[in-house]
């Protein structure tokens, strides 16, 4: 069936007319319904979908079709899409239907790709479970018993999806590692591009100065191709970088040969699995044949990388989500006779909320408050600039990439982790969060199964605008494993 | 440093977000575990750094000081619980 198709070998059989776009999506229509044990796809646009299709097949027709056209894709419930709800599976944006395109989906869409709709996430984009979602959990496709297990966090929705074969490819965000974990706890790969390569307009904000979309998909090369894409400078994003984009599926030689690889000595952790320490030496091994010379490297502030994050996010967040007060849209609380609008406020923002959202904002209220600003706010921004310090020495002493883990256990089970310390959950993030500290580029490549039969997959890091040679190095990597093993179907 | 119940109220106060009394305690709790976690900041030695502002150095853009779009009244009102002859309404803020 088609849905089960790579992004690549679809835009090859659509080129040589073996499927039509229309036909290609409707066997992701019927995926995705079939699909619905999951709970990745939370608004579904069968109808937009098959206009696209319609379109991409007389694109097609024509003969000069980009490479995403009558791609099927799932669409994180981040990215605004005009007159299709976007609420980043919060309460609080509940019927809000944005009037305008982020500058993504107008990119991919404008590339003649397909949106089968949208998908699950930890609401506004944080968690690392996809439990904070006001749908309730996306389901990871891979299980091993009776337990159901996380597809991770925050573009859990879009990784699940993508693994399940419900669609061809999704897009994800990622401010501290929501990109890479969910892809390595479902077996997919995902990347986070470089701080300022994918425009931020009209992605819901979490934590501006760390947040960036990146594509989810089935292989490298997909990778490479969604990302070529959504890359670009966008004059609505000023923080969107004015730098040609290479292309990156060129780039995708399998030569590596004479490339120095770092392998940090500081994330050699308490509490990595000793099934993924074991695949990180096996991953560095491949490298090495592939002629890569591998080299030991320090990032000493690594350990503060966690807590930094768990400032700085949460400061930024109370800002971007101060937005939410019940006037211009979303949900606005019923009021009592005689409430004014410090109440309307209040209760529109506590019903709204969910439990995490509510406590970051109250972290970040906190932080950023009188008195305590420069005590850990200012200090946060400070040991930002020496961890982004530490990556910009080891690539300045001639490591090309850097290989690390994804994440230090596979995937758990859903009510697992984090329901009475919030800290627990967060310690799921401590290999991707160093890179969103440092706007680097990290793409996260599925290796193999564990013992019990769950996906491990582990990280490659870049220099900043990296892209092209990170891919090159996650696709030799991809080769090496040979990782084709697919969850078996039982929803 | 632990957050009391005391703080607990105020910062969901600033932060406008209502907190029933009885979940006040709860909350202080789980907000001094996240704090407790951020101690560990105070172990670096951070003389000398500038604060970080951002990612890349970059030079913002700039652009020509002239519209470039408008006339979006329904656009912008059109996800609004609340509104009446092309306003958002809100309750009663000035006595």
């Amino acid at each position: 069936m088609s849905a089960t198709w790579t992004i690549s070998a679809a835009r090859d059989a659509l080129r040589k007319g073996e499927v039509s776009a229309t036909d290609l999506t409707m066997s992701c229509l019927a995926a995705m319904d079939a699909g619905d044990g999951l709970n990745a796809f939370v608004h579904k646009t069968p109808e937009l979908a098959l206009a696209q299709a319609r379109a991409a097949d007389a694109r097609i027709k024509g003969g000069d079709a980009p490479s995403l056209c009558g791609i099927p894709l799932g669409i994180k419930d981040l990215f605004c899409i005009k007159d299709v709800p976007t609420q980043a599976a919060s309460n609080i944006l509940r019927g809000f239907k944005p009037q305008y395109d982020s500058t993504v989906t107008t990119k991919l869409f404008g590339a003649g790709a397909v949106c089968l709709g949208k998908l699950n996430m930890d609401e506004f984009a944080m968690g690392s479970s996809n439990e904070s979602s006001c749908y309730g959990p996306a389901v990871n496709p891979w299980k091993v018993d009776a337990r159901k297990l996380t597809p991770g966090g925050s573009s859990g929705g879009s990784a699940a999806a993508v693994a399940a074969d419900l669609c061809l490819g999704a897009t994800g965000t990622d401010t501290g590692g929501s990109i890479r974990q969910p892809a390595a706890f479902c077996g997919i790969t995902g990347i986070k591009p470089t701080y300022g390569r994918v425009s931020r307009y009209g992605i819901i904000a979490y934590a501006s100065s760390l947040d960036q979309a990146g594509p989810m998909t089935k292989s490298v090369r997909d990778a490479a191709i969604m990302l070529q894409a959504m890359a670009g400078h966008d004059p609505k994003d000023s923080t969107s970088a004015d730098i040609p984009v290479p292309d990156f599926e060129a780039a995708l030689t399998g030569d590596i040969r004479g490339k120095k690889i770092g392998i940090p000595r500081e994330y050699r952790m308490d509490g990595l699995s000793s099934e993924i320490a074991a695949l990180w030496d096996k991953g560095a091994d491949m490298l090495r044949a592939a002629g890569a010379e591998v080299v030991d490297i320090s990032l000493p502030h690594t350990k503060y990388a966690l807590p930094t994050y768990y400032i700085i996010a949460p400061a930024e967040a109370s800002s971007n989500l101060a937005r939410y007060d019940g006037v211009r849209y979303g949900h606005r609380a019923a009021l009592a006779a005689g409430d004014g609008i410090t109440e309307m406020y209040e209760k529109t923002r506590a019903e709204g909320f969910g439990p995490e959202t509510q406590r970051r904002i109250m972290v970040g209220t906190y932080v950023l408050s009188a008195g305590f600003y420069d005590a850990y706010y200012n200090r946060a921004r400070r040991v930002r600039a020496l961890i982004k310090r530490d990556f910009e020495t080891a690539f300045a002493a001639g490591v090309d990439c850097i290989l690390a883990p994804a994440t230090p256990t596979p995937a758990f089970g859903l009510g697992e982790q984090g329901t009475t310390d919030p800290v627990e959950m967060y310690l799921n993030d401590v290999f991707t969060i160093t890179l969103n500290l440092a706007g680097l580029p990290g793409i996260s490549v599925p290796m193999g199964l564990d013992t019990q039969g769950l996906p491990l997959g582990l990280q490659l890091i870049g220099p900043a605008w990296g892209e092209a040679d990170l891919l090159n190095h996650a696709y030799v990597l991809e080769k090496s494993a040979g990782f084709v093993a697919k969850a078996e179907k039982w929803w | 440093m632990s957050i009391d119940i005391d703080t607990a109220r105020k910062v969901a106060k600033l932060a406008r977000i209502r907190v029933e009394t009885g979940d006040l305690p709860a909350l202080a709790e789980k907000l001094s575990g996240i704090l407790g976690l951020m101690e560990q900041l105070n172990e670096v030695d951070v003389s000398g750094v500038d604060p970080m502002t951002s990612v890349t150095p970059q030079r913002l853009k700039r652009r020509a000081d002239v519209v470039n779009d408008g006339d979006q009244q329904s656009a912008v009102l059109a996800n609004a619980p609340d509104a009446r002859e092309g306003f958002f309404a809100v309750p009663k803020v000035v006595e």
